[in-house]
């Protein structure tokens, strides 16, 4: 009995960690989509602001953003506040628990910092093209250190969300919602890319430099949700959990096969023809779609649930390109922000034990929570150093004024 | 001597190349550019904004030849590089003073 212990720790910490792995990974695909998106003079930039924001987020929930969301909270709104990470789990403890603890929680940090990388990474995409970039790694700090964790502790660190019976399984809303409420602020303060407007307000468009790039990023992506997805189980070792391991891993890839049909179809229809971004888009937003439910679906059901979200996005594309001018050179808000929406509401059709009355109370609650604190977070950070390049650097590209580097200099300097 | 320049349609730059040298030219210059004459440019979509190419990829080539030999390479480029289609494009001649191959300091004909 203590050796089968011993291995199903041993077993559930290592699929822990290997989520953690595939989901580190997304980092990749966010940095390899974006730089597809963006015009050639902007690549070395968003490199730059992808990695670095991949640092400052491992950084900042070590040190207090861990602790925030799942630390002692003051009551089940307010989280506590303490710092750096505690030991992990004693053989005895682990044997007495009897099945209770069943990994490493270092494994549970490694996996919980790479979700707020990702909700990190979803921002960046959108203020792409014209953010001043220690502007953006400031904003980062606050986002990955506090903003994401108080809401995070709302739901996953047992805060009345969570208490009110809000689901969200993997975190549509907890992660996707929140990238994009934190990118529609900071788009907000920011503005549009010079030239994406004509005077009389029409629509320009500003093709990425990377088909190729965006593709390849796209399905990393997607490759990495098994792990967003299938990890957020939180256990493999019985069989109940293995099979539950498996029909997510099936739903996850249903849902984003089904985005792109929903996608393609829509672009055929609306535009004669079939736009690859929003193809990409489209399989992203099934992704995002199932994340808040992708165990309870059927694999027929996730496909329609991911086909809608395909749908969706390229909707809330236009409408935020044309209706609202809020210029968004990725999709981010309309992929995470307004699909992550969709999915949380898609838990209801499946799952007996959500409600939708509080699945609306955790959407308005951590949108209103994140997109609020974002704004007047970016507002001091635009008073203090500035959010945008001058328009001359804009121009020039912002590869020059923030790395003084270009993606491809042999087009230059040979 | 005379300096033709050449706008061509760039998939028809291999027989165009072969046309020439089937009527003895064994040099040219060849540039890659830009624009627009009677065929315009076209349309492209991108998540859901139009926008309009307006110049589109010719070939441009460049040809020195003696006075002799004008009407045969321009006779040759013309049936090489024709579609029947908008767009096939032009081509110019006009005189040239002097030419020197720099290895040698040959000028005139000779030097072509």
């Amino acid at each position: 009995m203590e050796q089968i212990t011993q291995v199903s720790y041993a077993l559930d910490t290592f699929y822990f960690l290997m989520s953690g792995a595939l989901v580190m990974w997304m980092a990749a695909g966010f940095t390899m989509l974006e730089a597809g998106l963006v015009r050639s003079k902007n690549t070395t930039e968003i490199l730059a602001k992808n990695v670095g924001l991949f640092a400052i987020a491992s950084i900042m929930y070590m040190l207090v953003g861990y602790n925030v969301m799942y630390g002692e909270a003051i009551n089940a709104y307010i989280p506590g506040i303490s710092f750096l990470l505690g030991g992990d789990n004693a053989v005895a403890d682990v044997m007495a628990s009897g099945g209770d603890i069943y990994y490493s929680s270092m494994s549970d940090f490694f996996f919980q910092v790479v979700f707020v990388a990702t909700a990190m990474s979803v921002v960046s995409g959108a203020v792409a093209e014209r953010m001043k970039l220690m502007s953006f790694f400031v904003f980062a700090i606050i986002l990955t250190g506090f903003i994401y964790p108080v809401q995070g502790m709302w739901t996953w660190g047992g805060g009345f969300l969570s208490e009110l019976g809000f689901s969200d399984f993997a975190g549509s809303g907890i992660v996707h919602m929140t990238g994009a409420a934190a990118a529609l602020a900071g788009v907000l303060v920011l503005g549009a890319r010079k030239g994406k407007y004509g005077p009389n307000g029409e629509v320009r468009a500003i093709t990425g430099a990377n088909m190729p790039l965006a593709a390849l990023g796209t399905f990393i992506l997607w490759l990495g949700w098994f792990g967003f997805n299938g990890g957020s189980q939180l256990q493999l070792s019985t069989i109940e959990n293995a099979n539950a391991v498996a029909m997510i891993f099936v739903n996850t890839n249903m849902a984003a096969a089904g985005g792109v049909i929903g996608a393609m179809i829509v672009s055929k229809i609306l535009f004669g023809k079939v736009d690859l971004t929003m193809i990409l888009n489209g399989a992203l937003a099934g992704l995002v779609a199932i994340t808040a439910d992708p165990l309870s679906p059927a694999p027929l059901s996730a496909t329609l649930i991911g086909l809608a979200g395909g749908v969706i996005v390229v909707f809330a594309i236009l409408f935020m390109d044309n209706k609202l001018k809020i210029d968004d050179p990725v999709g981010a808000i309309s992929v995470h922000g307004i699909v992550g929406i969709w999915g949380l509401i898609a838990v209801t059709f499946n799952n007996a034990d959500a409600t939708i009355t509080s699945q609306l109370i955790g959407i308005v609650a951590i949108f209103a929570w994140v997109f609020i604190a974002s704004l007047i977070v970016w507002s001091i950070i635009k008073a203090v150093m500035g959010v945008r390049v001058t328009e001359e650097q804009e121009y020039e590209g912002v590869d020059q004024s923030e790395c003084g580097m270009e993606a491809y200099p042999e087009f230059t300097n040979k | 001597m005379k300096l033709i320049v050449a706008i061509i349609k760039p998939f028809k730059l291999d027989d165009v190349r072969e046309a020439l040298h089937d009527v003895d030219v064994h040099g040219m210059t060849v540039t890659e550019s830009k624009g627009f004459g009677r065929q315009k440019g076209h349309t492209e979509i991108y998540r859901g904004a139009e926008y309009a190419i307006e110049f589109l990829p010719k070939i441009r080539l460049e040809i020195a030849v003696s006075d002799d030999k004008v009407e045969t390479v321009v006779e040759a480029i013309g049936s090489a590089a024709r579609t029947g289609k908008i767009g096939d494009g032009k081509i110019f001649v006009m005189p040239v003073e002097d030419a020197i191959r720099i290895r040698t300091e040959e000028t005139g004909d000779v030097a072509l």
